[in-house]
């Protein structure tokens, strides 16, 4: 047995054709032996994002499970350096104790999955760049990302950006993996920026089921200096039974005055400037004329984190959807969706999550070709137990798909990594 | 000027020149194409004059269609394309070749749709960066990022390049600020990624595309985010009597979670250049000056000021104002928008580099280029983007001295040695384009630079679009020219570089 071999059977490690890599000389070399024999792997983290996508037919598995740890944080220079598998919740904690936090709210996708809080790993965070509510305000996942290293399908060890914000040396490859689904390359370390997490935090609620003016509300929320960090629109929809009625447990608060549908909106600060753009916002918004309560931080938090871990969707079995539109496009889409399916309404009018019946899953294509002629996108989250039909869970034009098709070979010619996850052919 | 090593000049081009401008006047308005040297010799260099190249031809197409023919018959004909915006490139990215066909994009000045409903704007490339803002400022909106040459620099270019800006730390670069962009692929292939949407499935495309310095395509279109402006805005000048403890206040105004709208740093030698050239009433008894910009509601910008002040006061600061009104902040700004024409008055020529350190080093950088520009018995003066860690040191030497010149390039190449030894990088925004092309091997090892290279082989696998640029040519790490300032012919005199 070559020494290779003979360290690879050794980091080959379990009856389930997993390899579980330490590092990333470790990482490579394993790439390095299924590029030699042609056999492509399913990379896995924590697997809290795992229903994400297409399956993937494979007989390996890498998991990158051990490379967890933080590397490096200094909060005066705003960045935290870890090891691409770090569970979100233990560097989340690490960041709490001075008062900072990764500004782009990772989402929660342990309740939909199986109703128990599960953030994952920050590699599969940053492979589905799917950011929180505070997205409109502060960017998505990919805007947090200031450099990576990892190892591409041909088994070399590579790196790019690096701990400063400000760097155009070479091409930016963090904004080209993220959002990848793991398919250009299997991450080792992941340098993040982060950011001072504000004093407090308040929650305005105005209750309405009017959506002309839920959308007309977006719009001069958006169009405020107020730095609104949150606006979500939570409906009563549907009326029907057969989709699970949670809403008003979930949004249960002593200060919520109202029942019924209601458009939230989170204000950040010191307690002084939540008090000045409440006082601005009235005005702006007209809220006198409007039924509002306002949340204090103990609500105003927990509130935003049940948004944020889609708790509206525990354990579903349905179909749940993802969809971003131009904000302006928000009656149209709604007049379309209406009070048939259980959905709710983020990024101040851009993003909508759908839950589709199981029994509907024709629904889904109809959605989507509106959602594209909206000029928008859509994924399909979670599909199903009865999705039985040939769509694809991504949206992609022709030449998109063309250029994506060129990339993955670039990075990964023999399409070792998470082959058809995303496309076929990719 | 510096030997530069270009990409092998192709005979085969050179020799069907006649064909090439009769094949191009057929795909666009022949007007549009020039070819005579009187016409074409404001296009031999861009804002990085000491490198000029005359160029084969220059093309400017009127549209996205014309872009497409023009790119498809080179791709065809194995011609290279140097693609152009305004040219006020600091790096060389849009020099010219002799073989290549220079594309300007200068008649894309026109803003399509300003969509307040969706917080964008679609313009065409060649409109300004000022020019977005102009756009929409009526409504109290404007386009966050804010290079130092914003008058007169194209959008398109500053996709190209990922432009920045004083404001970047807090409202992010070019990257973070646009929702989709038209482009271009060599084979004449149009493609749209993103939209007016925020991300974008699949692939970030635009990611890649923004600080590819014109190599992956042309920019034909852009959609760009536009922000409300701040309600109050408000800044503080503050003088410190040693590197040390301005520095330290830097550190420490971040490590106490205030995120500044923006926060310059010069040195005492930029202090005395501008203050002389723009009588800004700086502190001149002053080692260090800081000038920290906060914005939000009225109350919490006077915490942020309060809490800034009493930073720098525990920190010993020797002097200290906050603007008590708009003109007295923009009068803050003035000095510091001086920094580079105020070096000119200086001495004969001067050189800009644009390096980025972490936040945390600054006072060890500057010690080092001090103990650099006795070594080299040059003098330098620093300005500093001290909220993003970059580093514009400014050397100051006289071209018509060949040894001097040779000396500026060491100092120079040292420097940006020395931000990547305390963790940082090559550029934080002017590109590396020919300017730090050999540099890249700093930052970079084989197996890095060769991914990227794989990039660029499959989407442009004749390598046609902007070669020699960005990727080392001989992939050794030699030491080349930077932004060369000679007797005051800077290629935009007129244009604040900061």
């Amino acid at each position: 047995m070559s020494t290779e071999v003979r360290k690879n059977s050794q980091i080959f490690q379990d009856s389930n054709n997993t390899y579980f890599p330490e590092d990333e000389t470790q990482i490579s070399s394993v790439v390095k032996e299924l590029f030699k024999k042609n056999q492509p792997a399913e990379v896995i983290g924590l697997g809290s994002k795992s229903f994400i996508g297409n399956k993937i037919q494979s007989a390996k598995k890498l998991s990158l499970s051990k490379l967890s740890g933080i590397i490096e944080y200094l909060p005066e220079e705003l960045y935290i350096k870890v090891k691409a598998n770090t569970p979100v919740e233990l560097i989340e904690k690490e960041l709490e104790k001075n008062n900072q936090e990764l500004a782009f709210e990772p989402i929660d996708f342990g309740f939909v999955e199986n109703g128990k809080s599960n953030k994952g790993t920050i590699a599969g965070c940053l492979s589905c760049n799917f950011a929180g509510s505070r997205r409109f305000k502060v960017g998505s996942v990919r805007d947090h990302i200031l450099g990576f290293r990892g190892v591409n399908g041909k088994g070399d060890i590579i790196k790019s950006g690096g701990t400063v914000v400000k760097n155009v040396t070479g091409y930016d490859l963090s904004k080209l993996v993220s959002g990848s689904f793991g398919t250009l390359v299997a991450l080792s370390e992941i340098t993040l920026k982060v950011l001072p997490k504000k004093k407090s935090s308040n929650t305005i609620t105005i209750h309405t089921e009017d959506k002309k003016l839920v959308n007309e509300l977006f719009e001069k929320i958006s169009s405020s200096s107020s730095e609104v960090s949150g606006a979500v629109y939570v409906p009563e929809e549907p009326k029907d039974d057969s989709y699970n009625q949670n809403k008003e447990m979930l949004f249960k608060f002593n200060d919520l005055k109202f029942q019924g549908s209601f458009l939230a909106l989170r204000i950040e600060g010191d307690k002084l400037s939540i008090e000045e753009r409440i006082k601005v916002l009235t005005m702006e918004l007209e809220l006198q004329n409007l039924n509002t309560s306002i949340l204090d931080v103990h609500q105003s938090v927990p509130l935003w984190k049940k948004i944020n871990s889609l708790e509206l969707f525990e354990n579903t079995k349905n179909n749940l959807l993802r969809a971003v539109i131009p904000p302006s496009k928000g009656n149209e889409l709604i007049q379309k969706i209406g009070n048939k399916f259980k959905y709710y309404i983020d990024w101040c009018g851009s993003l909508y999550w759908i839950e589709v019946k199981s029994n509907k899953n024709s629904k889904i294509i109809e959605i989507k070709r509106l959602i594209i002629e909206l000029g928008g996108y859509l994924t399909i989250v979670k599909k199903s137990n009865e999705f039985d039909y040939e769509e694809t869970i991504f949206t992609i034009d022709e030449t998109r798909l063309l250029i994506s098709e060129k990339i993955k070979k670039s990075f990964d010619p023999k399409r070792i990594f998470n082959p058809g996850k995303m496309y076929r052919g990719i | 000027m510096t030997e530069l090593a270009l990409p092998k000049i192709d005979k085969k081009t050179l020799d069907k020149k006649d064909y090439i401008f009769k094949s191009l006047a057929k795909l666009i308005n022949p007007e549009h194409v020039l070819s005579h040297k009187d016409e074409i010799k404001p296009y031999e260099t861009d804002g990085l004059s000491a490198y000029k190249q005359t160029p084969l031809a220059v093309v400017m197409p009127e549209n996205t269609k014309e872009v497409s023919s023009i790119l498809k018959f080179c791709y065809e004909e194995n011609i290279k394309v140097v693609p152009r915006g305004a040219g006020t490139g600091l790096s060389g990215g849009a020099l010219p070749l002799q073989d290549a066909v220079l594309l300007s994009l200068g008649k894309f000045n026109k803003i399509l749709e300003i969509d307040f409903e969706n917080k964008c704007v679609v313009t065409q490339p060649g409109v300004t960066n000022l020019g977005l803002t102009h756009a929409v400022q009526h409504k109290d909106f404007y386009y966050a990022p804010d290079p130092s040459s914003q008058l007169a620099c194209s959008i398109g270019g500053n996709v190209a390049e990922n432009s920045g800006g004083v404001h970047s730390l807090k409202y992010g670069t070019t990257t973070n600020n646009i929702l989709g962009v038209e482009m271009v692929m060599m084979d004449g292939t149009i493609c749209r990624i993103g939209g007016k949407t925020l991300d974008q499935e699949g692939y970030d495309l635009m990611g890649l595309i923004c600080g590819s310095e014109g190599l992956l395509g042309v920019i034909t279109e852009v959609t760009a985010k536009i922000l409300k402006k701040p309600q109050v805005v408000k800044a503080a000048l503050i003088g410190f009597p040693t590197i040390e403890e301005g520095a330290n206040a830097t550190s420490e105004i971040i490590s106490n979670g205030i995120i500044p709208a923006g926060m310059e740093i010069m040195d005492k030698a930029l202090i005395e250049a501008t203050d002389n050239f723009s009588k800004a009433g700086y502190p001149r008894d002053a080692e260090l000056l800081l000038i920290v910009e906060v914005d939000g509601t009225e109350s919490e910008v006077d915490v942020l000021l309060k809490d800034v002040s009493s930073i720098c006061k525990k920190n010993n600061c020797s002097s200290l104002k906050l603007s008590q009104s708009e003109k007295e902040r923009l009068s803050f700004w003035s000095g510091r928008k001086s920094a580079f024409p105020a070096c000119g008055a200086m001495a004969p020529d001067y050189y800009c580099m644009d390096g980025v350190i972490p936040r945390g080093k600054l006072a060890e950088a500057l010690l080092e280029i001090r103990r650099l520009s006795e070594k080299y018995n040059l003098p330098v003066a620093n300005c500093f983007h001290a909220g993003d860690g970059n580093l514009h040191p400014l050397i100051m030497y006289d071209g018509a001295d060949k040894e001097q010149f040779r000396k500026t390039e060491e100092f120079g190449a040292e420097i940006l040695k020395a931000c990547v030894r305390l963790g940082g990088v090559i550029t934080g925004e002017h590109g590396v384009g020919v300017e730090k092309r050999e540099l890249m091997c700093e930052m970079f090892n084989d197996n890095d630079i060769q991914q990227q290279l794989d990039i660029k082989t499959s989407l442009d696998e004749k390598n046609l679009l902007n070669p020699g640029k960005v990727y080392p040519i001989l992939r050794k790490c030699a030491e080349e020219g930077r932004v060369h300032v000679h007797r005051g012919e800077e290629k935009f005199p007129d244009l604040p570089r900061f």
